[in-house]
């Protein structure tokens, strides 16, 4: 199966990625590669295979409820882009 | 100084034949001397010689663990507090570090000296360190060819002598290929047994760090301080950790070794297969019983693996949104724009290839068809590595299918450098541990040897690679430089 120009702006837009122009044939070619790679998979029967998710089949560890981290607010603030009052700025979303 | 293994370097440095801080200060000339290899994205020097100094104090008092005063190196996908740690992206070319790794806090309570952080494929997506936005590095033994990725900067330094050992990471086969390619010794452990905290996440269910050094002795070592459980990563394991070192004078008299037939047809290279062959003889010769086995589903592997990263990537890059740290967009118009110029200015092609594959496979109508499909592949490749190990010791076979390649050669068509990754992305499948071993030329270019083998077999597979390393002295070769 191959990719248009519109599938990958479409799967761009999701991932909130920017694409120049410029290479949207190369991405549009290349995934369209890939998805014939993957397409090998077909020839495989895995009905009734169980999905393996984990290398160990490990199951997610719990820890109890209780805080065991500091606030650090400053200290992280301090790498942002750009911050105010201890708030993180981004531009206006309503106006 | 530089030639010698980590235990002579603590015998030397209690014997007082030189300090940490004068060993340091060499470690440091001779990465200014080779600064065209491009192996070191940022080299810590003050933060070095303050450790040496320490370091030095620490072994005049006694009780100082083994690798107390030895500068070694980092790649740069592990956190450093107050240094910066790039992932070889412009997205974080801005960001130091608020806290250590695990990996780091080890290796600095264990008294290493930290010399620097080392160059890297983008986010650890590649196999030849040219994605790396701050360029190729130049493997040692060859000047014109990769090193490897995409722990390619940690490989080159270990190979040039830019650092007495190094760590590396392994999603799909970014420890051992490096370590093939530049003619050192690298082991990508168990899913789960060196902790992931503060090792930026690429592929969550693959990804796993591990030592890349001169030789499994020292490997041993390095692993020593790098194993063990920690509550801060959920998925490290709690097993304990055997003495990697302990284990490494054992026979080899009776082992059984499997060699996959799928590992050892059409692709290899010839001068590759032959070189392998060889160094399967020697291990002949030490005792170990060889035969032939057969793992079907290996061939599905790279076609599994470009689903479940590229999905699990595309989840953990979202992180990278131009807010709360790393790089931001000029002037952005709106939220929107601001993530989306953000990420499309910050990220290089390959890592967006793989964002972009992700998403496209986890997002509705394909998840079933790319993501649960690749799951259920994954079980069965798993299986063919339980059955195979079910009858034998370890599994060996080539890392790669050839030597290292040409700097600019494969990065124009991304598929077949995906292609090349054939031998080790079925082992991070399984979450098997696998080690890269240097066993011979070919043209002048570094030969590894892969030795796979149970869940939480490092203490064997360093076994293994030690006892061949006793009598051959290929871990000992140093480029010309």
């Amino acid at each position: 199966m191959s990719l248009t120009a519109d599938d990958v702006n479409k799967i761009a837009h999701l991932a909130r990625l920017g694409i120049d122009d410029q290479d949207m044939g190369s991405y549009t070619k290349d995934l369209s590669g890939m998805l014939e790679l993957m397409a090998r998979m077909g020839e495989l029967d895995t009905s009734g295979v169980e999905p393996m998710a984990h290398p160990l089949d490990q199951v997610q560890r719990l820890r109890p409820d209780v805080v065991t981290e500091t606030n650090q607010r400053d200290h992280f603030q301090a790498i942002a882009p750009k911050v105010e009052d201890g708030l993180y700025l981004v531009p206006k979303v309503i106006e | 100084m530089h030639t010698k293994s980590i235990s002579q370097l603590a015998h030397s440095l209690r014997a007082r034949e030189f300090s940490s801080v004068e060993l340091t200060q060499h470690f440091l000339q001779r990465i200014k001397r080779h600064q065209d290899l491009n192996a070191y994205i940022t080299v810590t020097e003050e933060l070095a010689l303050a450790q040496a100094k320490a370091a030095d104090a620490r072994l005049a008092a006694g009780d100082a663990p083994v690798l107390t005063g030895l500068p070694i190196a980092q790649k740069d996908i592990f956190c450093t507090l107050g240094v910066k740690t790039s992932c070889g992206s412009k997205m974080l070319d801005n960001f130091i570090a608020p806290y250590n790794a695990a990996v780091v806090e080890k290796l600095n309570a264990a008294g290493a000296v930290l010399l620097g952080k080392l160059n890297m494929d983008e986010f650890a997506m590649g196999s030849s360190n040219e994605t790396s936005y701050y360029g190729v590095v130049k493997n040692p033994w060859d000047t014109s060819a990769v090193p490897g990725g995409s722990s390619g900067g940690s490989a080159a330094a270990v190979a040039a002598r830019l650092a007495v050992c190094a760590t590396g990471t392994d999603t799909g086969g970014s420890i051992r290929q490096p370590a093939a390619f530049c003619g050192i010794t690298g082991l990508k452990p168990t899913y789960g047994r060196v902790s992931r905290y503060g090792m930026i996440a690429y592929a969550s269910s693959l990804d796993q760090g591990g030592p890349m050094a001169r030789s499994a002795e020292d490997a041993a070592i390095l692993l020593q301080t790098m194993a063990g459980f920690d509550e801060k990563d959920s998925t490290s394991v709690d097993q304990p950790v055997p003495d990697y070192s302990a284990g490494l004078d054992k026979p080899l008299a009776g082992l059984k070794v499997g060699l996959p037939k799928e590992f050892f047809g059409e692709g290899l290279s010839a001068d590759v297969a032959q070189v392998l062959l060889a160094a399967i003889d020697e291990y002949r010769k030490l005792g170990a019983q060889v035969t032939d086995i057969s793992m079907p589903n290996l061939k599905l592997a790279i076609p599994a693996y470009y689903v479940i990263a590229p999905a699990e990537c595309s989840a953990n890059l979202s992180r990278f949104d131009g807010v709360r740290f790393g790089y931001r967009c000029e002037n952005p118009a709106d939220l929107t724009d601001l993530y989306t110029r953000s990420r499309g200015e910050a990220f290089g092609k390959e890592v967006k290839r793989r964002i972009l594959m992700g998403t496209y496979a986890l997002s509705a109508g394909y998840y079933d068809a790319y993501y649960i499909k690749a799951q259920k592949v994954r079980r069965l490749i798993s299986e063919d590595f339980k059955k195979a190990l079910a009858e034998v010791d370890v599994i060996m076979g080539p890392v790669t299918p050839t030597t290292a390649f040409g700097i600019g050669e494969k990065i124009g068509d991304p598929i077949s450098m995906y292609l090349a990754d054939i031998y080790t992305i079925a082992i991070n499948l399984a979450g098997v541990p696998a080690m890269s071993v240097p066993v011979g030329f070919s043209n002048g270019k570094p030969v590894g040897l892969q030795i796979i083998g149970h869940h939480f077999a490092e203490d064997r597979l360093l076994n293994v690679a030690h006892q061949y390393q006793q009598v051959t002295d290929w871990h000992q070769q140093a480029p010309d430089i």
